[in-house]
């Protein structure tokens, strides 16, 4: 576990959530261990013995997402002091986040007796796991991405007059915006192992480096999003669950037939991406939640639409971005899922799906579709800021 | 045959409770008579309801021998039964195991737990002893017995086929009658609450069969957050891949398991000495499919449907059945594991613990056996003849009376299931902890050692597993109480049938809140098993996991458990579970949880 937390400790600086030095780590088996002899331990510890949880994570989140938290938490919160964000990734598995106002065990307590993750404004972030530290990593990560596209579309709906948010947004959007893109600039990789493959192995080696360059472009966090190539007649595709930058073991071979049930454990999109192999000669397919992809798809400006609020399942328009197509969907293989909708739409560089993320795909490797994804997110973000220029 | 009518039907209606009941039936089969019990509203807070409640009431009674008249035979829904809340159509068995001697619960699909509750019960308890074979019938608040004679020696499905279409109905078969320990009670729809061999108790008591139908509904306290309770989690069932993806349980049912253990070199094969089965390339889900066609079946109310039928309308075995019928014992032949499903099935037999004996049996004698041979033996089990009479005592009493106790593989009597503990460590030190032996679902570590949800934990350590076990035992334990599959805990997490729970009974119970029940739930147990004798020496495994190696290959090596480890990270469970160096329970934790102490 004193592994775990180092690893995770380094995730979220490499990754820009946080500062060096600054997450509290603690585990509890039958004692708890810490990975600092930080000032917070009595109160996290009281909090772990609370609830039924093994580990638990402190941080203040790093800039620009401390501030947009900060924002959101004074001014975008609901009547029961939440912030609910709209993308799906966060209706499904997190629903909402608390928001309380002081750094105490028993409202930490009563926030997380509710959710996996509370935000506490002016201080930061606690979220814990119940078998690994990873899910506590993986809730701090998810809490500043969606924050993140919560206050970017807020914003859009503020400058067009349709909502409006209170305070002084504009200073924290200057600072997410220059963030973003000085983050996007510094993009300049391409994947090395390109095709031809001679083996199954060499797939595989190509599925992690492709993952990796995703997560290091600084495009998407590490734990949603799913990469998958087909050789031959089966699918080799990333494990449900698994992080893109961490791919190695993680890799599940699929035969398009089915005649072996191991992907039980593949991507819970498999069947989006088998649907895509069947319908297009499309060889690789790399889905990633690149913000302003996300924050794209989002945003519309027909508030009176019959389906606003279920837009992730039930937007009728066409739409684009550009050249490229965004289409409902939800995770996995429900009536609504996206495994019927994005396949067939897509025709070109990549698929938007509402609310969700960006998939692209290439016909030999992942030159293609991991130029198209950047290529795409770099669209979407000056998209977005010519919808906002002043 | 003995009529009686419930006088107080009206009352009971006028006192129902959202989500519960607010009844239980208990029957005195000695002099075929029935009592209303309605218990405060305390009892439901502490216990639930399921395994919950029926381990409250078998408490006062644990210390008895199973074949006692007075040993309760509990069978028990939740609150959340009957009513729109996801994959909720379970119930619980409980008892003290004839097997095993510890106290014995399963948790059992189908829909005789709806009945249950639409009849306007949240349990029945069956006591006493009657002389001649006699069976139930519950039509709402009417309670029948009638002669049951005629049904000696019949099969599951025949005492079944005797019975009302409508309802509900649970029967012991013939292996009940010829005295095998791990006889089962079957249930309509081919379920069955499987381990520990409650079909024994069951005809101990004289009991053939219990049949329920009702006609009332569950009350729900708030439909609409219900609804949305219930979004929620369809969301997440949906985006999980173990359950609703394409080659998921909901497709392939749990077969879907097959090829993943055996890929990760688990698969018990020939009794436990080796963990990598040849053959099982052709034995797995995609092959059972293309060979019967399966159409999808499940628990009343969920739409998962994990169950699957053949076209001619035979039960495809669960994951254990396949793996157990094949690896453990050496067959390479899809049918004839059908044709074993199929007899423990009619006969009444839990096929985990009858494939684990044979197994013994062969390893004893250095045995090989046909197909023919095969079903002759199992089927000698059932009707307790020839070799089957050795048998049918489950492994660990074959192999001490062979002088081999070494080659049972089961913990505190009861056989292991398809999961060689060498292939995950959180798996072994539960096999060790559950309360009712070699189980893998009161924890099921499966989910993080193998199905990566809720998130992946690494599978070849003892770090962290202690208290992830404890975690995973009081979960279950709500889980089995509220009555809700434990498949869900792939999908979905507490926090989200909390709100499902509120909504349903308007308790206002947090999730942590509901956990803390769990554990007081999973710690009465513990109790009730040391009052039956039971410490820390039954909490171990067959030697033979600390000794000898699995089969190694595709970059995955099986080591032996290292025995050091595995004791350190048990007494580390005791301090997390709150225990006494022996694992048995304390007076101040009791305390603390609300229990009754018993010296």
């Amino acid at each position: 576990m004193d592994r775990l937390i180092k690893k995770y400790s380094r995730k979220l600086v490499s990754q820009k959530l946080c500062a060096e030095g600054v997450p509290v780590f603690g585990v509890l088996d039958d004692v708890t261990r810490w990975n600092s002899d930080a000032d917070e331990n009595e109160i996290l510890d009281r909090v772990m013995r609370g609830l039924s949880i093994n580990s638990i994570l402190f941080a203040p989140a790093a800039e620009p997402y401390c501030s947009i938290i900060d924002y959101l938490a004074e001014y975008s919160t609901d009547i029961n002091g939440q912030i609910r964000p709209d993308d799906t990734e966060t209706r499904t598995f997190f629903h909402d986040i608390p928001v309380i106002k002081s750094f105490t065990s028993d409202e930490i307590l009563s926030g997380l007796k509710k959710r996996k993750g509370v935000i506490i404004p002016g201080h930061g972030i606690v979220t814990y796991g119940t078998v690994t530290p990873e899910q506590a990593f993986v809730t701090f990560s998810s809490i500043c991405f969606t924050t993140f596209v919560k206050f970017m579309s807020d914003y859009y709906y503020h400058f067009k007059g349709i909502l409006r948010m209170k305070g002084s947004p504009e200073p924290v959007f200057n600072k997410a915006v220059r963030w973003y893109r000085d983050s996007l600039s510094a993009i300049n990789s391409s994947p090395l192992i390109n095709a031809p493959f001679k083996s199954g192995e060499d797939v595989i080696q190509a599925i992690i480096e492709t993952g990796r360059l995703t997560v290091e472009s600084g495009m998407v966090d590490s734990f949603f999003g799913n990469i998958s190539v087909k050789y031959g007649n089966t699918i080799y595709i990333s494990q449900t669950g698994s992080s893109l930058d961490e791919l190695s073991g993680c890799i599940d071979p699929c035969p398009m037939d089915n005649s072996t049930t191991n992907a039980i454990t593949a991507s819970s999109e498999f069947s989006a991406h088998k649907s895509l192999y069947s319908l297009t000669e499309r060889k690789s397919i790399l889905h990633g939640h690149p913000k302003f992809s996300v924050i794209m798809s989002m945003l519309c400006d027909d508030i009176l639409c019959a389906n606003r609020g279920e837009c992730h399942i039930k937007c009728s328009r066409k739409r684009y971005i550009e050249d490229v197509p965004v289409v409902p969907g939800e995770i996995g293989t429900g009536p609504d899922s996206l495994s019927r909708t994005m396949p067939s739409a897509m025709k070109g560089r990549g698929v938007i799906v509402w609310g969700h993320g960006l998939f692209t795909s290439g016909v030999e490797d992942f030159t293609d579709a991991y130029k198209n994804l950047v290529d795409i997110e770099k669209m979407c973000f000056e998209k977005y800021l010519s919808l906002v220029e002043r | 045959m003995s009529t009686y009518s419930n006088q107080d039907s009206a009352i009971i209606k006028m006192d129902q409770k959202y989500g519960w009941t607010g009844c239980i039936l208990k029957i005195d089969l000695s002099n075929r008579s029935y009592e209303i019990i309605k218990p405060e509203s305390e009892i439901y807070k502490k216990f639930i309801g399921g395994r919950g409640l029926a381990g409250c009431y078998l408490r006062p009674f644990c210390h008895l021998p199973w074949d006692s008249p007075e040993m309760p035979l509990l069978f028990f829904a939740g609150p959340l039964v009957d009513t729109e809340s996801p994959a909720s159509g379970k119930m619980t068995v409980m008892t003290v195991s004839p097997l095993t001697g510890t106290i014995s619960d399963s948790s059992v699909g189908g829909n005789f737990g709806t009945e249950l509750k639409r009849a306007g019960w949240d349990g029945i308890i069956i006591t006493g002893r009657s002389r001649n074979l006699c069976g139930i019938k519950i039509q709402d608040s009417n309670v029948e017995f009638i002669g049951a004679e005629n049904l000696r020696g019949k099969t599951v499905s025949a005492i079944f086929r005797s019975l009302p279409a409508e309802g509900g109905a649970a029967a012991a078969g013939p292996a009940a009658e010829n005295g095998v320990l791990f006889s089962s009670i079957g249930f309509t729809g081919d379920y069955s609450p499987g381990r520990g061999g409650s079909g024994l108790v069951m005809h101990a008591k004289g009991l053939k069969f219990i049949h329920v139908k009702g006609s009332g509904s569950t009350a729900v306290h708030n439909s609409k957050d219900l609804g949305s309770a219930r979004g929620d989690i369809m969301r997440l069932i949906s985006a999980s891949p173990a359950l609703m993806g394409e080659l998921g349980i909901s497709e392939s049912g749990t077969g879907a398991l097959y090829d993943l253990i055996h890929s990760r070199r688990m698969m018990p094969t020939d009794n436990f000495r080796r963990t990598y089965f040849q053959d099982a390339g052709l034995l797995n889900a995609w092959h059972y499919k293309n060979k019967f066609n399966p159409v999808k079946t499940g628990c009343s109310g969920c739409h998962i449907l994990c169950r699957k039928l053949s076209e001619d309308g035979r039960a495809i075995p669960e994951y254990e059945t396949m793996s157990h019928f094949t690896a453990l014992i050496g067959n390479s032949s899809i049918d004839l594991v059908m044709e074993a499903n199929e007899i423990c099935n009619e006969t009444g037999m839990d096929p985990v613990s009858a494939a684990s004996s044979i197994a013994c049996y062969m390893e004893i004698k250095n045995l090989s056996i046909t197909g023919v041979e095969l079903i002759r033996l199992l089927t000698d089990i059932a009707y307790s003849k020839g070799d089957g009479d050795l048998l049918k005592p489950g492994s660990k009493k074959i192999a001490e009376t062979l002088g081999r106790p070494d080659a049972s593989m089961s913990v505190k009597g009861l056989e292991l299931p398809a999961y060689d503990p060498r292939g995950a460590y959180g798996i072994s030190l539960s096999y060790a902890t559950s309360t009712h032996g070699g189980c893998h679902l009161q924890a099921y570590t499966v989910s993080h050692e193998i199905l990566r949800k809720p998130a992946a934990t690494e599978r070849f350590t003892f770090t962290g597993k202690a208290r992830i076990i404890k975690l995973a035992e009081d979960l279950n334990a709500v889980l089995d109480s509220l009555t809700v599959c434990r498949f869900i805990v792939i999908a979905a997490a507490i926090e989200e049938y909390a709100k499902v729970f509120n909504a349903v009974t308007g308790s206002g119970l947090s999730g942590q809140e509901l956990l803390m029940a769990g554990e007081r739930i999973f710690y009465n147990e513990r109790l009730m098993n040391r009052i039956r004798g039971f410490s820390s020496s039954d909490d171990d495994l067959p030697s033979r996991f600390f000794k000898e190696s699995g089969s190694s290959g595709d970059g995955i090596t099986i080591p032996p458990i290292p025995r050091d480890e595995f004791l350190e990270a048990r007494a580390r469970y005791y301090r997390v579970r709150g225990l006494d160096s022996e694992g048995c329970p304390v007076r101040e934790k009791c305390i603390e949880l609300g229990l009754e102490w018993t010296d």
